[in-house]
């Protein structure tokens, strides 16, 4: 399968203070990678630095092969991006800006179908701002794939989802992939990764420290990817008397 | 094998995303009551009082019937307000939420979402200009110059948009939000004041009058002034907007960033 993803010895800063520190991983195309971490581990700093919002002080990344700050207006229709929060007018009608977001697109999706699948209709009118936790959610995620892009990266795609919420969006981030969808995800839910992820990357203090199937990170099944994540991030111990 | 997610990705044209862009802000900026109050009610509200009820004639706006002298003076108040402090409050808030970070990760591309916000600052423009220019008529307002004032007019709009455009955007890249609100209306109540805005430049103290000729507002003003009430073209001023164009326009491309 072809690389849809390649970040070679990453490096940002902001400051004095190095949140990505030589960070190597791929992410192979067609696939739901998943990167993981403890927060202020580097996880959004590296997923923005393949968005383009943040300059890599060393280091190279590529997304389809393309710079995402030299080749942004080429790659941008290529991405689709669900951003942790906000990213929408406080104003704005749900359906309203989906219809725009759509509009910015040459082959947006079938807006009646998206719209039933994330259950938006009960809440096409409503401002932004008086839309539900879960609503935002959803609204975000169809923002994020309604230009049939070819990669997709969800920041916490199911934080304030109720667990029917959940399920629906992880069969939809399978079909996406089924779909030949390539999906990269950073999540804290452990249960989420392990379920969707054909690759996990763990990610702590802006250095990868582990990657893998979630089958081989979890010993075949004898382990949690819940324990395996809590032993390879775990804080060292602090020296009794 | 399935296709309903299948990608096939790829960039509306530039001219229907730029029209989505300006149509989006247009209807959002109309259905606010603190940008209509703004770009509509206050600069209605000045013409009324300095054109219909005598109170012109007693504040220093220059030689001649106040309402003549009034409405080139609100034009320009107009024109600084909707491409202003509208658009940098608008934008401040944008970023705040997480609308032009959203954008950046969009196909609408920098030149296309600046091009959206000009759309929109124009549309409402022409708004702005058909409410005051027919309040005027109706208050006795008696432009001179025919074609070479209405030109003049346009060319003070475009020009004084595109420097004021640009200070507001520079102004929203570079503060926060709330920093942007607050520095966005108290440049609008300075320049109203001291910018040569509603007074022409001659009526300020000798010491400030070198200074507040120099600045856009008293540029767009005088400009407009000169239009509609000697029926000149204002090439001056549209030199001195250029000029504060380009040089802002390249403050915008170099602090311009997309969170």
């Amino acid at each position: 399968m072809p690389v849809a993803v390649e970040i070679d010895n990453l490096v940002v800063r902001y400051g004095e203070k190095t949140a990505v520190d030589g960070l190597t991983l791929t992410v192979t195309g067609g696939t739901v990678t998943s990167v993981l971490g403890p927060n202020g581990a580097g996880k959004t700093t590296t997923v923005e630095s393949c968005e383009g919002f943040r300059r890599p002080d060393s280091g190279q990344v590529r997304v389809l092969g393309l710079d995402p700050i030299a080749d942004h207006d080429e790659l941008m229709p290529r991405i689709g991006v669900m951003l942790q929060e906000g990213g929408a007018w406080s104003g704005v009608r749900a359906l309203e800006m989906l219809r725009y977001v759509a509009g910015l697109h040459a082959h947006p999706l079938e807006l009646p179908d998206l719209i039933e699948r994330l259950d938006l209709g009960t809440c096409g009118r409503t401002p932004y701002r008086r839309l539900s936790g879960g609503q935002k959610q959803r609204l975000s995620l169809a923002m994020a794939i309604v230009g049939r892009p070819e990669i997709v990266f969800l920041d916490e795609p199911t934080t304030g989802l109720d667990p029917h919420g959940r399920r629906e969006i992880w069969q939809l981030i399978r079909d996406l992939r089924d779909d030949g969808v390539t999906v990269v995800l950073t999540t804290h839910a452990m249960d989420e990764a392990e379920q969707l992820s054909d690759q996990v990357h763990v990610v702590s203090a802006g250095k990868l420290i582990a990657s893998g199937t979630p089958d081989v990170l979890t010993e075949h099944g004898a382990k949690s990817l819940e324990d395996v994540y809590l032993a390879l991030t775990a804080k060292p111990a602090k020296e009794t008397r | 094998m399935s296709t309903t997610y299948a990608p096939q990705p790829g960039s509306a044209p530039w001219t229907r995303k730029v029209l989505s862009h300006a149509r989006m802000e247009f209807r959002l900026l109309i259905r606010n009551g603190e940008q209509l109050l703004l770009a509509l009610v206050i600069p209605l509200g000045l013409l009324l009082l300095l054109g219909g009820t005598g109170l012109g004639d007693r504040l220093p706006l220059g030689d001649g019937r106040a309402v003549d002298l009034a409405v080139p003076r609100v034009l320009a108040l107009a024109v600084l307000s909707s491409s202003f402090t509208s658009l940098a409050i608008a934008t401040g808030f944008e970023r705040r939420y997480g609308v032009i970070k959203r954008l950046g990760a969009s196909p609408l591309s920098r030149t296309g979402l600046l091009a959206g916000k000009i759309g929109s600052v124009l549309a409402i423009q022409v708004i702005q200009l058909a409410v005051l220019v027919g309040t005027g008529f109706a208050l006795g307002w008696k432009p001179v110059g025919g074609a070479s004032a209405v030109i003049g007019v346009v060319l003070m709009i475009v020009c004084g948009t595109a420097a004021f455009a640009s200070l507001g955007l520079l102004m929203s890249g570079i503060l926060r939000a709330e920093a942007t609100l607050a520095a966005a209306n108290l440049l609008y109540l300075l320049l109203l004041v001291g910018g040569g805005l509603m007074t022409p430049v001659d009526e300020y103290p000798a010491g400030m009058q070198s200074v507040v000729r120099l600045l856009p507002s008293a540029a767009l003003a005088n400009g407009l002034a000169n239009s509609t009430i000697e029926g000149v073209i204002p090439w001056a001023a549209a030199l001195s907007l250029a000029l504060w164009s380009a040089l802002l326009a390249y403050l915008v491309s170099r602090t311009f960033r997309w969170d």
